[in-house]
């Protein structure tokens, strides 16, 4: 039996997604996982595209930004988790891995934010402000929704990095499907562990494709890229 | 009524971009501010709706302190258009009409219909309304800009560079337009531009901005031709001002000489016979002018004469039949375009009434100058 179809026996076997005498299956793994990756994903969106906005209104601080981003992508993920949770307690482990995950997301949010802000046509700002506008108006009515392709482009790529991340859970005993990975090693179950990469992966698909129709949603069509050209010049 | 008094805008690295400027610009007029780059003509403009904010001395907008208002309060009752339109990518055509009104607090329903109003005012079809400002080409853009400048009806309308970045034939399309909606609305429109012919075409008045910011002449486009107050006005205005001047007379006093003319699909014998030093017009069957026939081509024609056998005709000349009157460079240009070098004369409907020569419009510009209708 090659590794392939060991891999698709763990995962099509049903006894894997039961919850039965402690042993848990599948479907509540996957509800852990999302359960450790939304909250950073929120806390991330809640506090970096305020923070970007601003920068990339002003123009000021953007220096700020990049070193910034620099330092948080630098960051040792497994470490900087096993260090808050050795410092904050086993009971706080949740807590310790949400803000690793936190972590994680800031800079690619931070990043996007700022630079989709920053790149809106100058010209359009400049009519914006000669109409007119007051400086938030220019910020919400303009800026943003301009810059909203690149936004929810680093909400995307910022999901794909927690949801991947957020596996490290289970080396400080928490669940989630990183668990599987992390048990099938320690078990020498390789179809088990190499099962539950398969999921982390496909939890990730899933999630990129709603986030894509959620853009697809939001965003202007008036920003989408010509398909034809029409207008005679 | 704008005026400068005094108004010096100086940057904190110590460059001088307007250099103590004096300017009164008329109501209902279109006072053009044209120069080299860096004559702080854009700057001068911009103080006005405080994009940039005078170092020293006054602006005063209908005697009131520019200053006396918050910025974006002011700039709600000035229309803006800038090089490229700066339209909203995001926003259709008809939301980006609309958003000045929006701003001073009209509901969506009755800023759109406004809008529609406006597309059909600058000469949009109102099919576009629905699309995004990508849809559009560069000149449909511009026209978006004019419209979005005039939806709240502001008295003001400050120009940047509008038409700079289109192509010659639809900056000439739009400099017309330009010049129909004045005459409807008749704003009070300050013009931005490098281009010393864009100035003349459509200023009512011009002022030449010297490089350090300072006014060099502010004049009539036809004073400023003729009466170029130094060497960098002269030199400014042009190698050809001379030429270009007699646009701005009237050419009611050119001989309209008789022309030889021959309906298209006369037989080329009778074509021979009507020729007139060797060339003859062609015409259709309102008279309007096709193109010429020569003494040498009929040699190589058979049966009738044909569209295809023409040789193309010069620039027309519209004769005073009919209230317009044509100038002096038109009439000239005519003589001088044409193949036989003889200009046709049209009336207002485009039919040939006769041909001018090059020394009947010289003769015409002899007289004027006699009768000191020429400025000097």
């Amino acid at each position: 039996m090659n590794v392939f179809e060991a891999v698709w026996d763990w995962l099509t076997n049903g006894d894997n997604w039961k919850t039965t005498l402690g042993i848990i299956g599948i479907p509540q793994r996957l509800g852990e996982h999302l359960d450790y990756s939304w909250p950073p994903l929120l806390i991330g969106i809640l506090l970096a595209i305020p923070l970007g906005a601003l920068i990339g209104h002003t123009g000021r601080g953007g220096t700020v930004v990049v070193s910034l981003v620099n330092v948080f992508r630098a960051l040792p993920e497994l470490g900087l988790l096993v260090l808050l949770v050795l410092s904050m307690g086993l009971l706080l482990a949740t807590e310790a891995l949400t803000i690793v995950l936190v972590a994680v997301a800031l800079p690619t949010l931070l990043a996007g934010t700022y630079a989709g802000v920053r790149n809106v046509d100058r010209a359009v700002v400049d009519a914006a402000r000669g109409m007119g506008m007051r400086e938030w108006e220019i910020l919400v009515k303009v800026e943003l929704p301009n810059a909203l392709p690149l936004i929810l482009g680093s909400v995307r790529a910022a999901a794909l990095q927690v949801i991947a991340t957020a596996s490290i859970a289970a080396a400080v005993a928490l669940g989630g499907l990183g668990r599987f990975v992390v048990d099938g090693f320690a078990f020498r179950e390789y179809q088990q562990m190499a099962g539950g990469a398969v999921l982390i992966a496909a939890l990730a698909i899933v999630v990129e494709l709603l986030l894509s129709a959620v853009q697809w949603l939001l965003v202007s069509p008036g920003l989408r890229k010509p398909r034809t050209r029409s207008g005679v010049r | 009524m704008i005026e400068f008094q005094a108004v010096t805008k100086r940057y904190d690295d110590g460059t001088v971009a307007v250099d103590n400027l004096d300017l009164t610009i008329a109501d209902g007029g279109i006072t053009v501010l044209v120069g080299p780059s860096g004559c702080g003509k854009t700057t001068s403009l911009r103080m006005i709706n405080r994009m940039v904010e005078a170092t020293s001395g006054t602006i005063l907008l209908d005697g009131q302190d520019v200053h006396a208002q918050r910025p974006a309060t002011l700039r709600r009752g000035i229309g803006y258009v800038i090089q490229n339109a700066g339209l909203f990518p995001h926003r259709t055509v008809l939301d980006n009409v609309a958003t000045v009104p929006m701003l001073l607090g009209a509901k969506k329903a009755a800023a759109r219909e406004r809008a529609t109003e406006l597309l059909a005012t600058v000469g949009l079809p109102a099919e576009l309304a629905k699309r995004y400002p990508a849809q559009l080409s560069g000149g449909q853009q511009q026209r978006v800009g004019v419209a979005r400048a005039l939806a709240a009806d502001p008295p003001v309308l400050l120009m940047d560079e509008p038409f700079s970045a289109v192509d010659p034939v639809v900056r000439d399309d739009l400099q017309d337009e330009l010049l129909r909606l004045q005459s409807e609305l008749g704003k009070t429109i300050v013009f931005v531009t490098h281009d010393i012919d864009e100035a003349i075409k459509i200023g009512d008045k011009v002022a030449v901005m010297r490089v350090g910011g300072r006014l060099a002449q502010y004049d009539t486009p036809a004073a400023l031709l003729a009466n170029p107050v130094d060497d960098f006005v002269a030199a400014f205005v042009g190698r050809d001002r001379g030429y270009r001047a007699l646009g701005f007379l009237s050419a009611h006093g050119v001989e309209v000489a008789p022309l030889a003319t021959v309906a298209l699909g006369s037989p080329v014998e009778a074509a021979r016979a009507k020729l007139d030093s060797g060339w003859a017009a062609v015409v259709d069957e309102a008279g309007k002018p096709l193109g010429w026939v020569s003494a040498a081509g009929l040699s190589t024609m058979e049966g009738s004469v044909q569209a295809a056998d023409l040789v193309s005709g010069g620039s027309l000349y519209v004769a005073d039949t009919g209230g317009r009157t044509g100038s002096l460079r038109a009439a000239l240009d005519a003589a001088l375009s044409s193949p036989a070098a003889l200009g046709v004369a049209v009336d207002s409907a485009g039919a040939v009434v006769g041909s001018v020569s090059a020394e009947a419009v010289l003769a015409a510009l002899a007289d004027a100058r006699k009768a000191g209708e020429v400025p000097s």
